[in-house]
């Protein structure tokens, strides 16, 4: 298997998120399209810190794990990070969406026109 | 208290006022007070910063006392703050908004419920352009941008009506994709280089070569940081929500948070991590001249005024990204002049228009006239702003495009001088019609019982008025030295010139 | 008790709800106190607490668990979390920087109360997270009630 095709599936992945913001009608499915998105970048990190064979990076009283068997724990609590700030994106988003509902009572969004430009 | 512990608080003292005003909730008056509270004494930190900041110093405070393993490690570990010349004219230019549209909001926002809601987002707001500002490490960068825009997402939407919602809504998916892109490129940099530190990530890159992926790297900020900023090809969202917001918060969006979170970071991270190469300059150029233009010519058939001022945003942040990448110091002493210019006098056109609706209760041009008799100060200052936006000698607007044409002309680019003159007519010709119709003419039956609006909201618009006017004292060689002297200072070291 | 059968799941849903709702409750304690020894922490604990009054929730159906904890407190605990945080951060400027570890700062390996602030911070970060997912999915809940009544 090629080494790159794990980040060249994440790109993909990437990609179907921004194809269904762009294109699709439905408030729902944009607000998908952006957590999709953001789930590729989120495995995109996670893949740049994956390493054949590694360990978490804490030690043990029990077993001997030399450093350079850890993995690079920074991404990992960076992606925690930005999951949560995913968290807030989407709620916020969703929040919205309710709210627009309950204006228009459509979720379409072509229907909703009081902005142009 | 050493002025290393000063760093953090210009993220912790908003952060707190925030979270206070959140418990304190019930207590009447305590989000006004707190509100302003907060921002003032940011505003005193960051005026202390520019009186005891020397040329060429950097003020750096690591997070956590991690500094010590730098001599360990050879690399530094854990989030460090760093203050130098620019973040320094930043974080005044900010905070002196974020205090006199606190000043005004105190009036103004009376006119919707939940006031400690407005209070406590703006200040989270707050916290996340000033962490924007003093962050020295990348990933932080991106938490403090995300916290910013958050907050001006849940601002835009605030008044919770059919055009505020679908405003915040377009706003928040292309901030969303923003925020992906930048995210991305942190993870590109992080791969490469090892490290999220900007001035470690600057002395590996400059010691190893690898320009596949630094191109990538510059797209993907480019059109984050681009998408913040509302650059030409990516400003679709600014005209909708920039107008949706209240006129408090239209002002901080227009005056601080496009420069706080996409001027800023993408000179900050062109200038200070790649050094600025000579293609990027060609960018920059081109899309200034591009927003320069374009939003101008869009500008001209507005008659929403709010919509009006939105687009003449786009406009003048194109001048600024023209004098930044022009690069010559002239060019950058231009563009971070425009840049405080702008603030000032977006922001008070923004409030002037607050105080058109507040007092007539619409903002179509074509429903106002006549009103410099009933609303003589909103009517002067508004006046002042539109002569500095425009350019007209000796108004702080003159002084700043005068520099960035005389940039342009130094370096030898006379196309891009003609467009910047250009662009200046064409913003005159559409201020003309902002005074001919709210200002001049007959007044209206209906309007003719309108007040002028309370002192707290005069107050921050005559302060804003008199910067407009006597803005070019900036450039009197003393006073250079001391405040935009530091930024140059600072920006073309990192640039090797 | 007819009236609350109405609302939510079944019988069975019901019984294992009421079962294991104090075990997760408690589980989430566990990890905000043991984040410093062991994988977990403020964060997850605090979503494992949120999640147990949102299982409250589905298996008995509408209001149950938000008049244990109501929307406005949901705010007011969250705010209380933040600033406690920032308290801690900003008490490390007495001692020499921005979050600093100032109680005890070597700590011993895997003992319970050793890591100086970093527990407390675990505890600030639990109230904040927990009570702010909880107050999002309140929130979500209370429009959707305001969607069906329009209606």
């Amino acid at each position: 298997m090629n080494a790159y095709l794990p980040y060249v599936f994440c790109m993909i992945l990437f990609c179907i998120g921004i194809y269904a913001i762009l294109s699709k009608r439905n408030i729902i499915k944009i607000i998908l399209g952006v957590v999709i998105a953001e789930y590729a970048v989120n495995l995109f990190f996670v893949l740049v810190a994956y390493k054949a064979g590694g360990r978490a990076a804490i030690f043990s009283e029990t077993e001997v794990i030399l450093p350079e068997s850890m993995v690079d724990p920074l991404p990992h609590a960076l992606v925690l990070t930005s999951i949560v700030i995913g968290l807030a994106t989407t709620a916020f988003l969703i929040a919205l969406a309710i709210r627009l509902y309950g204006k228009y009572g459509t979720f379409d969004i072509t229907r909703m026109r009081e902005l142009r430009g | 208290m050493t002025i290393e512990s000063i760093v953090p608080l210009f993220v912790a003292i908003p952060l707190a006022g925030a979270f206070l005003i959140t418990l304190l909730k019930r207590i009447k008056g305590i989000p006004d007070t707190l509100g302003v509270l907060a921002s003032a004494s940011a505003f005193a930190l960051s005026i202390m910063f520019v009186l005891k900041m020397e040329m060429g110093q950097r003020v750096i405070c690591n997070v956590g006392n991690w500094g010590g393993f730098q001599e360990v490690l050879g690399r530094i570990v854990g989030i460090q703050l760093v203050v130098d010349g620019f973040t320094v004219f930043m974080l005044v230019t900010v905070n002196l908004i974020a205090f006199l549209v606190a000043v005004y909001s105190m009036s103004y926002m009376t006119r919707y419920t939940e006031k400690w809601q407005f209070y406590s987002l703006f200040l989270l707001m707050l916290a996340g352009m000033n962490g924007v500002l003093i962050t020295g490490d990348m990933f932080n960068l991106f938490v403090f941008v995300e916290i910013a825009s958050l907050a001006s997402y849940a601002l835009v939407a605030f008044g919770t009506g059919k055009k505020e919602l679908e405003a915040s809504f377009k706003y928040a998916v292309m901030g969303g994709v923003a925020s992906l892109l930048i995210l991305m490129g942190v993870i590109f940099l992080y791969s490469n280089t090892g490290t999220l530190n900007m001035e470690d990530m600057t002395r590996i890159l400059g010691s190893s070569e690898n320009p596949v992926l630094i191109y990538l790297v510059f797209a993907l900020f480019l059109a984050g940081f681009g998408l913040k900023a509302a650059i030409f090809p990516f400003h679709a969202w600014l005209p909708d929500a920039h107008p949706s917001a209240p006129a408090p918060i239209s002002a901080m969006l227009s005056g601080v948070l496009i420069k706080a979170l996409g001027v800023y970071t993408l000179v900050r991270v062109f200038y200070c991590v790649f050094g600025f190469p000579e293609k990027v300059s060609s960018i920059f150029m081109t899309l200034g001249a591009l927003s320069m233009i374009i939003a101008v010519i869009l500008a001209l058939k507005q008659w929403d005024m709010k919509r009006l001022l939105a687009y003449h945003s786009i406009s003048q942040i194109g001048y600024i990204i023209l004098g930044f990448g022009i690069g010559s110091p002239l060019g950058i002493l231009g563009g971070l002049l425009h840049l405080f210019n702008h603030s000032i006098f977006k922001s008070l056109l923004f409030l002037d228009a607050g105080s058109l609706e507040y007092a007539t209760g619409t903002r179509n041009l074509k429903e106002m006239g006549g009103l410099s008799k009933r609303m003589p100060v909103t009517s002067w200052t508004t006046l002042a702003a539109s002569m500095s936006i425009a350019g007209v000698p000796p108004f702080a607007g003159f002084w700043s495009k005068l520099i960035i044409i005389l940039a342009c002309i130094q370096m030898g680019l006379w196309f891009y001088a003609i467009i910047a003159v250009l662009a200046s007519i064409l913003t005159l010709a559409s201020f003309m019609k902002v005074t001919r119709y709210a200002f001049l003419g007959e007044i209206r039956n209906k309007l003719r019982n309108i007040l002028e609006v309370p002192a707290p909201m005069l107050i921050p618009m005559i302060i804003l008025a008199i910067i407009c006017i006597i803005g070019g004292v900036l450039l009197i060689p003393g006073v250079r030295q001391g405040f935009l002297g530091l930024a140059v200072e600072a920006l073309s070291r990192a640039r090797g010139v | 008790m007819s009236k609350e059968q109405e609302h939510g799941m079944t019988v069975i849903v019901k019984t294992v709800t009421r079962l294991t709702v104090g075990l997760i409750f408690l589980y989430g304690i566990y990890i905000i106190l043991h984040g410093h020894l062991t994988p977990g922490g403020g964060f997850a604990g605090g979503v494992i607490i949120a999640l147990s009054f949102i299982n409250l929730d589905l298996a008995f159906g509408g209001s149950v668990s938000s008049k244990i904890f109501s929307k406005g407190s949901t705010g007011l605990v969250e705010a209380l979390g933040a600033v406690m945080f920032l308290a801690l951060a900003l008490i490390g400027l007495q001692y020499g920087g921005f979050f600093v570890n100032f109680l005890h700062p070597d700590g011993e390996p895997g003992q319970l109360l050793s890591a100086g602030i970093i527990p407390l911070e675990n505890i600030a970060i639990s109230l904040k997270v927990g009570a702010g997912l909880f107050g999002i999915f309140l929130t979500l809940i209370v429009l959707q009630k305001f969607e069906s009544e329009k209606k």
